[in-house]
């Protein structure tokens, strides 16, 4: 697959990593070559797998629901202010 | 009573060996190791040998943990002293970048506390032995970076668990070490504090080398004698690859055998902490703090942990070690292929016996790797948006001031799997990549299930080269990715694996070979890697180590 500037600028606004213009082009360059090099798993016949999301054959254990230390830059009178993070 | 070495004594050499008589009473199995290791080798050409201090400091920095912890035991020292030689030796080894941060006011603390112990005769299994710890690993209220930039400033309010559990066996912490961005590369070369330098040199050669990545600062810490062990972690060869670069061991474990909880996530399903030391006896005694069930992370496996060091009994008789006909690529350099076979010859003479298997899949293994460890990324280094760590930088709205904190704190090479990971993600391609690649991982995982059917252990070269030139295969991305070609199936397997110096190549670059074992069995693994080692005779230098002459 191979990826435009506008393909990059647009994976990039999802990642939400401001992109100057003079980096798309490199970066679609880099990033079709990997992808192309990744697609060679198009030839392994993969209809009987399933997917394989983790190693651990276990089930996901349940932990109990609890406030800890907050790992904040920035604390304002007892609070932790963040940015407006709701437009 | 401790009975305190004078100063000349420890300068000569019936120190050591009065030493070693007693540790033969403690373990029979190191005094006849060092009868024939006498690791008094002076520095190949062009060593560049550091004054630390005098004789005892660097004598101390000679010691294997196994030796530090039976000499600490019998009063030989006290583990201030070990303490205070490692500081010395950390602080002289700062040309080759190994450290982020320092942290000797805390070793010297832990250190008292461990002498105390030592005194009541209350020792804890790992009372005094000076450890560096990978800068991937949150400890409380010591800076962690990740060798990020966005990570600025981030003092955890908490530690990790498998830094604790270090910490409640008594060892003592020298410092933090550098690495590749979040544990992103395979030189340590992506930090944002600069790229670690391996100690060791090319024959005839001045340049310096890669230390291997991402646990470079670690590996290079440990073969310079600036640690006694370390912690790693290993996503795709992170911990066996630079122990490889830099001639030293380095063992990832079975996934779920050591915590990931206040480990810096890279690729969940594929992260693994592990240790970094210079014996495979040391990378028991690790492993056998770091590991053990926690609650705090989910895919923490609950099972009991066995005495690692029982494993190495030195018995390889009877069984079978596989040697995956596909790993023999086309362009092997022949130096890994020679080392390999080597490799091979010296388990079949202690008695084991070699089987050719196959893996067929694992020719896709890295394809699949560098399509689930970015779309785990992606997913994982959302949480960096300049609101709950680190650096901020301000934007007009809220997406302006993410976009311009991502810009500003993330290196290229985390940018571009960050944005790899979010494309093989989103919609309409998640199927054809990210589903697909998680069924090639169930394909790999099963032959490797078949192989296990046949055999004991997998025996296979850990790296396909020896340690590269800073600056080398900085150009083309998929040239780096290539080093984890034979590291990478034991990620997304789980398996645990190790590696063992097991030669040089023709430039005088150490070689490591890897074992891969079944699941929950790395006391096979280390069963193995301790013949390896012994019929290695691994005993070469690196040119540059923090120790007097």
């Amino acid at each position: 697959m191979a990826l435009d500037k506008a393909a990059v600028a647009h994976i990039a606004a999802l990642a939400r990593i401001r992109l100057k213009e003079e980096e798309l082009e490199p970066l679609a360059a880099e990033l079709s070559h990997i992808l192309t090099w990744v697609e060679q798993l198009a030839e392994v016949d993969t209809a009987d797998a399933a997917p394989m999301t983790s190693v651990a054959a276990m089930r996901l254990p349940m932990r109990d629901d609890e406030v800890t230390d907050a790992n904040a830059p920035q604390a304002v009178r007892g609070f932790f202010a963040v940015p407006k993070v709701v437009e | 009573m401790r009975r305190k070495p004078s100063a000349a004594f420890l300068r000569s050499p019936r120190w050591l060996s009065e030493f070693f008589n007693v540790m033969a009473g403690l373990d029979p199995a190191i005094h006849e190791k060092k009868s024939v290791d006498p690791r008094d080798k002076p520095g190949d050409d062009g060593s560049r040998i550091v004054s630390v201090s005098h004789g005892q400091s660097a004598q101390l920095t000679e010691l294997t943990i196994a030796e530090a912890r039976a000499g600490l035991a019998a009063r030989q020292f006290s583990a201030r002293e070990l303490a205070e030689a490692y500081i010395a030796a950390m602080q002289a080894a700062r040309p080759l970048n190994a450290y982020i941060t320092e942290t000797p006011e805390i070793a010297l603390a832990m250190a008292a506390a461990s002498d105390a112990r030592l005194a009541k005769g209350a020792a804890l299994r790992l009372d005094g032995i000076p450890i560096a710890v990978k800068d991937l690993f949150c400890t409380k209220d010591v800076l962690t970076t990740a060798a990020s930039h966005i990570l600025d400033g981030f003092h955890p309010p908490y530690e990790s668990t498998v830094t604790e559990k270090l910490w409640q066996a008594g060892a003592v912490m020298l410092g933090k070490t550098n690495l590749d961005e979040f544990a992103m590369g395979s030189s340590t070369t992506t930090s944002h504090y600069g790229p670690t330098e391996n100690p060791w040199r090319r024959s005839g050669d001045n340049r310096p080398l890669v230390a291997g990545g991402s646990s470079g600062g670690s590996a290079a810490a440990v073969a310079a004698h600036a640690a006694l062990g370390a912690t790693g972690t290993d996503t795709g060869g992170s911990i066996r690859q630079p122990a490889s670069f830099c001639g030293i061991v380095g063992l990832k474990p079975t996934y779920g055998r050591c915590s990931r909880w206040g480990v810096v996530a890279y690729a969940s399903s594929l992260d693994h902490p592990g240790p970094i030391a210079r014996t495979v006896r040391d990378a028991a005694i690790l492993l056998g703090a770091m590991a053990g069930h926690d609650p705090r992370d989910s895919t923490s496996a609950p099972v009991p942990v066995p005495g690692f060091e029982k494993a190495l009994t030195g018995d390889v008789r009877g069984l079978k070690i596989g040697i995956p006909r596909e790993y023999r690529s086309d362009g092997m350099p022949g130096e890994i292929d020679a080392v390999w076979q080597q490799g091979t010859a010296w388990l079949r003479d202690a008695g084991a016996e070699p089987v050719e298997v196959s893996l067929p899949m694992t020719k896709y293994a890295l394809a699949a790797y560098y399509i689930i460890a970015p779309a785990e990324a992606s997913s994982n280094l959302a949480r960096y948006d300049g609101v709950k760590y680190g650096l901020r930088v301000a934007g007009d709205s809220l997406d302006d001031m993410y976009e311009l904190t991502r810009a500003a704190g993330f290196g290229a090479e985390v940018k571009r799997r960050v944005l790899i990971g979010t494309y093989v993600l989103s919609a309409g391609y998640y199927d054809a990549y990210y589903l697909k690649a998680q069924k090639v991982r169930a394909l790999i995982a099963q032959d490797f299930e078949r192989a296990f059917e046949k055999v004991d252990c997998l025996l296979t070269p850990t790296a396909p080269s020896a340690a590269f030139a800073i600056g080398e295969k900085q150009d083309d991305p998929i040239a780096m990715y290539l080093n984890d070609v034979f590291t990478v199936p034991a990620n997304l397997t789980g398996l645990p694996a190790i590696s063992v110096p097991a030669g040089l190549s023709a430039d005088g670059l150490p070689l490591g070979l890897q074992l891969i074992g079944r699941a929950f069995d790395e006391e096979t693994v280390l069963r193995v890697g301790g013949v390896l080692e012994r019929a290695a005779q691994f005993t070469h230098r690196p040119s540059f180590t923090a120790r007097t002459e």
